[in-house]
């Protein structure tokens, strides 16, 4: 629509800035239609990739894993260790991914074998609510070193979530971290949301976290095979 | 720390938008800024005017808009504003996930000429 206000005329486009990432969030959408696509969000150190390696070594899934760093691929290197395919992705000076450098990621994956697809994204809890990847779950850790109240301060990335961890939960007692609070806050900010308390390091807590991935990739396959 | 390539893809449409129109200067940019978007419009203003230097949209007024967050009550089927970031239902008091605008960033519209 266009209004004329003497030579200069206003245009009413009405356009979300984010458009050119959602596009490409979208066709990394059909590019996951047959696995599960999950994105992981949190913090720096929060335990992000030790969550994954633990994941992976207790689940029957075939799992590849994207991971995103402004620099090093190390966490990469961590992952392979289990076997698995991890593609590193650099973002350079860039705070979060974004969907096309998943795509160029996952054009190095056999997506077509695989049933689960981990972005580990850039450490960060900002940046990354913004940006859609395509992800059929959008995950976001805590861990107990950080505090209780990381859903009250950054309730944005918090309320973007599907699921929420606490994670190394088997440090609590070292950090005097007060699990009650801790749920009190999470349950306020982001009252529909499962929260799944988990210590890597003892494996204790990761076979609900994996049951509830399964029952979403169930639930995926059930949906499609509906669609058709 | 994401304004700058935001501000860059919003500058970007409307370049385009301007060289589609036959156009060359833009004078006037209208953004709406959703409460829970993660932008922070001071670093926007910032971003503007370092991705705008140089192109059609240089000088030209940036206007922010807040879009305030705006929840639906799935228990009395009402839509509210929150008060605080805890979305309590003022009608009935249960809690809700249920966001309906504000988390957007908009290019509402441009002048040009």
């Amino acid at each position: 629509m266009c209004e004329l206000a003497g030579h200069r005329e206003i245009l009413y486009l009405h356009q979300n800035v984010l458009n050119k990432n959602n596009q490409s969030a979208e066709k990394n959408r059909t590019l996951f239609r047959n696995l599960l696509a999950i994105n992981l969000m949190s913090a720096p150190g929060a335990g992000k990739t030790t969550l994954i390696q633990q994941l992976i070594k207790h689940t029957h899934f075939r799992s590849a894993v994207v991971v995103g760093d402004l620099a090093t691929d190390h966490d990469a290197q961590q992952i392979r260790q289990t076997e698995i395919p991890a593609v590193q992705v650099t973002t350079g000076n860039l705070c979060h991914l974004d969907a096309e450098n998943v795509a160029r990621a996952v054009g190095e994956l056999e997506l077509a074998t695989l049933e689960l697809v981990i972005i580990e994204n850039v450490g960060n809890l900002v940046c990354p609510a913004m940006y859609h990847l395509g992800e059929d779950l959008r995950i976001v850790l805590m861990s107990v070193t950080e505090g209780e109240n990381k859903s009250l301060k950054y309730p944005t990335l918090f309320k973007s979530a599907d699921a929420v961890v606490i994670s190394k939960t088997d440090l609590a007692a070292a950090v005097d971290f007060d699990r009650e609070k801790a749920l009190a806050y999470l349950s306020q900010v982001v009252p529909q949301t499962p929260v799944f308390e988990i210590s890597a390091r003892s494996a204790k807590g990761i076979d609900a976290f994996h049951a509830y991935l399964a029952q979403a990739l169930e639930a995926k396959r059930l949906l499609r095979s509906l669609s058709i | 720390m994401h304004e700058v390539s935001l501000m860059c893809s919003a500058v970007t449409l409307a370049l385009e938008q301007v060289k589609a129109q036959g156009r060359s200067k833009i004078h006037r940019i209208d953004l709406s800024v959703g409460e829970l978007s993660g932008v922070v419009p001071d670093a926007l203003m910032f971003a503007f005017d370092v991705v705008s230097a140089g192109t059609p949209a240089e000088g030209a007024n940036l206007h922010l808009t807040t879009v305030p967050t705006l929840c639906y009550c799935a228990h009395c089927h009402r839509e509210f504003y929150p008060m605080s970031l805890i979305y309590a239902c003022p009608h009935c008091h249960h809690l809700s996930n249920d966001i309906r605008e504000g988390k957007d960033l908009e290019l509402v519209s441009l002048e040009i000429s």
